[in-house]
């Protein structure tokens, strides 16, 4: 199936393209069909600068499991710094 | 070699006269035939499907596949332009009638057109064939697996798109539907919803429910690809196209 749904955020900071570093914008989150993982559905990220053209995205397809895992891995990140730095 | 064809990238003038890539595939035996507008999938125009529109060539028709992402990433790999093409809602309905139109029109320009046209499309342009053949005077549309013909689609869908099966009456040829009955979107409930608005409006289909097959069955590069549905979808294909493309 195709589930279409996206959530879309604004985000700040860098990502590394084909083309090297560059400032992103914002992040489409989905869980659909890959273009390369091997897998029918991967939680799918683009990190995307549409001032720079498509061609300035960070890909991301991680299946269900492994996108959990990073949440885990960013939340329990995000907790170990202390929270001045993290506000 | 009466079976060569040529295929290789040309323009085509689209929605709002705008000028627009498209992937052109042809025999090249001298003869009158057919034309096939293939609707890529919403991973794009890609690869795979620029496969698909060779294959119809060497099937005997002339066939032609526009690049509906053509305008948000004019030049770009096709994941990048579904990416962006995605964050930014999807292609409009109005916009692919209109590359469809003139798709078809540059078919029937042809000198080896016989003046019919058919449409096919995957996955999200399973639902764009029904739209344009219910937009536009076409000999024969095919939806594979369109998700949305009925249906609502899921919370926070950011596609700009609609259900169709309100105009199901205005179907201007006979329509194929292939679906796999382990599939979501669309669907047994909704593939039978619409069969059930064909029947009502005396509308000429042919659908095929594939059992042990989801989305995507045709995708021969991806894990949703199942042989067996992929082979006898494309036997009916061909017939199909055979039946109404060839005059």
């Amino acid at each position: 199936m195709c589930t279409y749904a996206t959530q879309i955020r604004t985000v700040e900071g860098s990502g590394k393209g084909t083309q090297g570093w560059f400032p992103l914008q914002t992040a489409s989150v989905y869980f659909d069909h890959p273009v390369h993982a091997h897998a029918e559905h991967t939680l799918n990220i683009d990190f995307l600068a549409p001032d720079r053209g498509p061609g300035a995205r960070v890909a991301l397809e991680l299946t269900a499991a492994s996108a959990r895992e990073l949440v885990d891995a960013i939340t329990a990140a995000l907790a170990s710094a202390p929270a001045e730095l993290t506000s | 070699m009466d079976d060569a064809i040529r295929a290789g990238t040309t323009r085509i003038t689209g929605a709002g006269g705008d000028d627009v890539e498209a992937y052109v595939a042809r025999p090249e035996a001298p003869s009158t035939r057919g034309g096939v507008v293939v609707i890529h999938h919403m991973p794009g125009y890609d690869r795979a499907t620029k496969e698909i529109t060779r294959r119809f060539a060497t099937m005997g028709y002339d066939a032609v596949m526009p690049n509906l992402y053509w305008r948000e990433a004019p030049g770009a790999d096709p994941d990048d332009a579904a990416a962006t093409a995605r964050a930014g809602g999807g292609v409009p309905d109005d916009r692919l009638v209109g590359d469809v139109e003139g798709a078809a029109a540059y078919l029937r320009a042809l000198p080896s057109s016989n003046g019919r046209v058919g449409v096919i499309g995957y996955c999200s342009g399973g639902r764009q064939a029904f739209l344009a053949a219910t937009s536009l005077p076409l000999e024969a549309a095919v939806d594979c697996y369109g998700a949305f013909v009925v249906g609502t689609p899921p919370d926070g869908f950011p596609l700009q798109v609609k259900p169709l099966v309100d105009r199901t009456p205005e179907l201007s040829c006979p329509l194929l539907g292939l679906f796999g009955a382990e599939d979501s979107y669309p669907s047994p409930a909704h593939v039978e919803e619409l069969a059930e608005a064909l029947r009502a409006s005396g509308e000429e289909h042919e659908f095929h429910v594939f059992p042990d097959a989801g989305h995507g069955f045709f995708a021969v590069d991806r894990p949703s690809y199942r042989p067996r549905a992929a082979t006898e979808g494309w036997a009916a294909i061909e017939a199909f196209f055979a039946r109404t493309l060839n005059a």
